[in-house]
């Protein structure tokens, strides 16, 4: 069993690695952006798919990654490194203090206070228009780009730096989910009560999940504004809550590589039919009806509803 | 006498309804207790606040001398308290194995091997051993209660309460299942909520009679069945159990 997880995982990576010398130069930048925002949806998907908990403001955290990098870097020099390290601690620190609070509600009330926060989240960042220069944003210079040595806005190494990353983060959440803490996540998705009455400190639990989902969104917002020069609030408004939830549920909740698909198969959803009509956003949202109507798990999440009963 | 767990005039009122009226309850170690009494009577109440889901309106509970009144649930469970829902409370989408797991895992933590043992020997025990890999969901009913009295197995506890474990059970099954209640009284202390009276003639030690959220009786299973008051509450009058 190990072994064919091994395979799967290892493979995509591999496959992802490999596309790095193949794609033409227009999917070659789309792929890693898809494979930075698909961090994105893997951070999410810890809380949403493997705690049950869904979250409407998770653009709070990608946020709070992006602008804890962006603004030390763009104001301190402090350079790409500590920024980005910068990124994650404000992320992780936001989605405790979110956490503890939110975490008091459950179910709907759950989901419309992480919409507030991120609201709230996403007003400061206009009110502090000064530093942050609100919609307009941040533009980071290239020198400030330069990350371990390795210049991020070169396309090779930027691809390279993502698949890094999202490496990091699929096999990251690969080994969490087979602990014995994250199979209490899983079990806190499945019947809480029970959970609880095995021992469990349920709040703990979805507490550390919010902590450890807000830092992976955090290291998504802070990679993806390194990589792509650009700090800006869009980042933060609602859509970008909706985004990494349609992800999720597009590729399959609960699985580890569907967050992946999911991004990708939107990506280029978007991608092609908006090569078609200006009314793209039609054609995606039919494709999604469909996918929802006839795939409700998700592609993977339908991929081991049918065939592989062991996908993690 | 050093009871495991003792109740203090425990209540508990729902808007203005009392549930549970000031009960006085002591359990000995390695007992074997059944609480029973007509439909409403409290039983499922007065289980609920010893265990931490609910809590009383007013009244102690103190567990192996330690009052744990204010205590969260997982902690009473950490301090070694099981429960088996009477509604089956499995995990429908988690395999059989993995259920069983879960409550092993709490107080063996990383230990795959020792955890795999514990679940392979909970379910050898309760003879659901070809199941592991199943879907708890796909499973019968009645194997669904087995796997419940599994999970509190696995946890190695000190106190297990069933609630109505034999609900739905096959007249066959319900034979096997009071074995295994037998069994495991050598090693820890039981108490049942039970509606069949043959299993708790069969497995009791002494029983306790609820009605009208009161302790009506409380004695030997032939003291229960004996008294008047007992049979005019709950067994019918004159029905031989």
């Amino acid at each position: 069993m190990s072994a064919r997880v091994f395979a799967l995982h290892g493979g995509l990576i591999a496959v992802l690695l490999a596309l790095h010398f193949l794609l033409p130069v227009y999917h070659h930048g789309n792929f890693a952006r898809v494979m930075v925002l698909a961090c994105y949806a893997i951070g999410y998907n810890v809380l949403f798919g493997y705690t049950g908990l869904l979250s409407l403001g998770h653009a709070m955290f990608f946020a709070a990654g992006m602008y804890g990098m962006g603004l030390p870097l763009h104001y301190l020099g402090i350079g790409a490194e500590l920024a980005f390290l910068a990124g994650l601690a404000s992320a992780a620190l936001l989605a405790l203090v979110v956490g503890l609070l939110a975490l008091r509600t459950v179910g709907v009330a759950f989901m419309i206070v992480t919409l507030m926060f991120s609201e709230a989240v996403y007003l400061t960042i206009l009110l502090a228009g000064r530093w942050t220069r609100g919609d307009e944003g941040l533009v980071l210079a290239r020198p400030e780009r330069v990350f371990l040595g390795l210049d991020l806005s070169n396309p090779d190494i930027r691809y390279l730096v993502a698949l890094g990353l999202f490496a990091l983060c699929l096999v990251g959440t690969l080994w969490l989910v087979r602990q014995p803490s994250g199979r209490v996540l899983i079990a806190i998705r499945e019947n809480e009560e029970r959970a609880q009455l095995l021992g469990y400190d349920i709040f703990r639990h979805k507490l550390a999940a919010v902590v450890i989902s807000g830092t992976i969104s955090g290291a998504a917002g802070a990679a993806y504004g390194l990589m792509f020069g650009y700090v800006g609030a869009s980042f933060a408004e609602v859509q970008y809550s909706i985004f990494p939830l349609l992800w999720v549920l597009l590729g399959g909740a609960g699985t580890i590589i569907g967050p992946f698909f999911g991004v990708l198969f939107m990506f280029y959803l978007i991608d092609l039919s908006s090569g078609l009509t200006s009314a793209y956003m039609l054609i995606a949202g039919v494709a999604l009806v469909l996918l929802t109507l006839f795939a409700p798990q998700g592609l993977a999440g339908e991929l081991r509803r049918r065939w592989v009963r062991w996908l993690p | 006498m050093s009871a495991l767990l003792s109740t203090r005039a425990l209540s508990k009122s729902f808007a203005g309804l009392r549930a549970v009226h000031e009960v006085d309850f002591d359990l000995a170690p390695g007992e074997i207790r059944a609480l029973i009494g007509p439909n409403g009577a409290g039983k499922t109440t007065f289980v609920s606040m010893l265990i931490g889901r609910i809590a009383p309106t007013s009244g102690t509970i103190e567990f192996d001398g330690r009052d744990i009144t204010r205590l969260p649930a997982h902690a009473r469970v950490a301090l070694g308290m099981a429960y088996t829902f009477q509604i089956t409370s499995v995990f429908a989408r988690l395999d059989v194995a993995e259920n069983v797991a879960l409550a092993a895992r709490r107080r063996l933590g990383r230990d795959r091997a020792a955890v795999a043992r514990e679940t392979e020997a909970a379910l050898e025990r309760v003879g659901l051993g070809q199941y592991g890999a199943a879907l708890a969901g796909d499973l019968s009913y009645g194997h669904q209660r087995l796997l419940e009295v599994a999970m509190g197995l696995a946890q190695r506890p000190r106190l297990l309460i069933l609630d109505e474990p034999t609900q739905g059970l096959a007249d066959s099954e319900i034979a096997g299942f009071n074995a295994l209640i037998r069994d495991l009284a050598a090693e820890t202390t039981i108490l049942l909520i039970e509606h069949n009276m043959d299993v708790v003639m069969e497995l009791a030690d002494r029983i306790t009679v609820l009605n009208f959220g009161e302790v009506l009786a409380e004695g030997t299973p032939a003291e229960i069945h004996a008294s008047a008051a007992v049979q005019t509450a709950y067994l019918g009058t004159g029905a031989d159990a």
